[in-house]
């Protein structure tokens, strides 16, 4: 076991040495380091080649055609560009963007930036299980909606939206589609040539690649058209200017190639780790899943630990490397915003903890993570006024706190 | 975030956890804080007739520092008279337990708690 045990392969995984090793050739003298847009020597032909064998490799994770990937620095990049750059391109067919409150901020703070442009959002609060609602986002459609956007697979709580069924919706109105999907390439199944999304973006580093490099792919049929963001020398076909990083490229080529190839046979395993969590789990007393646990991806457990505060629990577990939906901190005294809007009160939103699990995951680590939880989690409930009013039967919703 | 030693100690092994009577006349018992905020303590002292805290309780939902500065309080109350003790000031808690400043407010918190004590036990004693 390494030491903390790594559960927090949402946030970012380790690069696979498979895709390590290949980068490192290049970098050097010896390698192949020219730029890919060098048009009069071997040096640009050989980084070209390679970076055209990556954008395959990505294009055929996902389904779609190499052409329709543009190169960018990560899925934030990607979420800017795809709701910025078709924002304004398509401004004068109207104004209104519709998203949902558990996006990433990635998304949610680019729409701000559009408020501010005069563009009107709308924020979608979803289900109680994490999941949209189709019919309350077909009644928030209007004539003047460009674009829908909405993630794959939430970050926090790793629940799965139907984007198969908000992608027939969006293009029955026309409306633009786009989806973050930096947490679910490589974890689901994504066909686009099946799924009508318009823009998807993708990251590698969440996908056992470098991070510093992701993608955004645009749909050529029907076009979708995008402003470029960054300015230059109209690179990426004039979408993202800027030259390419050779070696972070062949990287996430690499690792989505791998991910096309071992996906299936890695889900199980680690399908089978977290259902080994969750079943050590079982005994504990007010333990609650955050998310519809049907659909999520395989590798992401988020649970509230009631009347456990996520701060003092991460402490109890510093042997573990995970996160918890709590913040309290002077800077912010609010939990989780993605709890929060799903309608987990106070107390479990501030006892939340997302374990997700990876390739390197073992049994052993699993097993180690459920006894640990159930020894710390203990100790701090006997330490807990809440726990002993809710052991009193009294209920902790009818007292009036006073908020400090 | 990297915590002081003696906040560590104070988390790992905190003092005087635990419950008072609180229909009992000398305890009295102070609950501050929010769910909503992450942090709720209650603390409790038992005075003798003479007007000395004798005993102090706590029990503490929230981060380590909230617990670390709860159970601090608890050692530093005892044996003092309520007037000693409504004197604790926040500052000296902070200081004692080497809070950065994003925790400053859960040594208010403690102090609140204090003085919250001791009101309640002031306002059960037949005037």
């Amino acid at each position: 076991m390494s030491s903390p045990i790594y559960l927090d392969y949402s946030a970012t995984t380790p690069v696979d040495k498979r895709v390590a090793e290949i980068m490192c050739h290049y970098l050097t003298m010896d390698g192949t380091f020219g730029n890919p847009a060098s048009r009069s020597h071997k040096y640009g032909w050989d980084a070209e080649t390679a970076v055209e064998e990556a954008r395959a490799n990505v294009a055929a994770l996902i389904n779609a055609d190499a052409k329709e990937i543009v190169w960018t620095s990560g899925a934030t990049e990607s979420d800017n560009l795809a709701i910025k750059g078709a924002a304004h391109f398509y401004s004068k067919r109207g104004k209104h963007i519709i998203t949902s409150k558990t996006e990433h901020k990635a998304v949610l703070d680019t729409c701000r930036q559009l408020e501010r442009e005069g563009y009107e959002v709308t924020y979608l609060d979803p289900e109680e299980d994490g999941l949209i609602d189709i019919s309350k986002l077909e009644a928030a459609m209007r004539d003047d909606t460009i674009i829908v956007s909405i993630m794959h697979v939430n970050n926090e709580i790793g629940v799965i939206q139907d984007i198969e069924a908000i992608g027939e919706l969006c293009r029955s109105r026309k409306i633009i589609f786009h989806v973050d999907a930096a947490q679910s390439a490589g974890k689901t199944e994504i066909d686009l040539k099946k799924l009508k999304v318009d823009l998807l973006s993708l990251s590698a580093h969440k996908v056992y690649g470098p991070k510093g490099v992701g993608a955004l792919y645009v749909r050529r049929k029907p076009r979708i058209r995008i402003e470029a963001q960054m300015h230059g020398g109209g690179h990426e076909r004039g979408m993202r200017s800027g030259t390419l990083a050779t070696h972070q490229i062949v990287g996430m080529g690499e690792a989505f190639k791998i991910a096309k190839k071992e996906m299936a046979e890695e889900n199980k395993r680690i399908l089978a780790l977290r259902d080994r969590l969750l079943k050590g789990f079982e005994s504990m007393e007010e333990l609650y899943v955050n998310g519809n646990l049907e659909h999520r991806v395989p590798h992401n457990l988020n649970l509230s630990f009631n009347f456990v505060e996520g701060e003092s629990l991460l402490m109890a577990i510093d042997s573990l490397a995970v996160s918890s939906g709590s913040a309290c901190t002077s800077a912010s005294l609010e939990p989780s915003y993605v709890l929060r809007a799903i309608g987990r009160n106070d107390e479990l939103a501030h006892s939340s903890i997302r374990f997700s699990i990876g390739r390197f995951t073992t049994e052993e680590d699993v097993d180690y993570t459920i006894g640990l939880l159930k020894e710390k989690v203990d100790k701090l409930r006997l330490l807990s006024p809440l726990w002993d009013m809710y052991k009193d039967g009294i209920d902790i919703s009818s007292i009036q706190w006073n908020a400090h | 975030m990297a915590y002081s030693d003696k906040v560590m100690d104070h988390y790992e092994n905190p003092r005087n956890v635990g419950t008072m009577d609180n229909d009992e006349s000398g305890v009295g018992t102070g609950m501050v804080g929010a769910p909503a905020c992450g942090d709720v303590m209650r603390l409790q002292i038992k005075v003798d007739e003479n007007g000395i805290i004798e005993d102090a309780k706590f029990k503490t939902y929230g981060c380590g520092s909230a617990i670390a500065s709860s159970s601090l309080v608890t050692e530093w109350v005892k044996g003092k008279t309520l007037e000693e003790a409504g004197q604790i000031k926040n500052t000296d808690i902070a200081e004692e337990l080497a809070l950065p400043p994003v925790k400053i407010h859960c040594s208010v918190l403690a102090e609140d708690a204090i003085k919250a004590a001791i009101t309640d036990y002031q306002e059960k004693q037949p005037s």
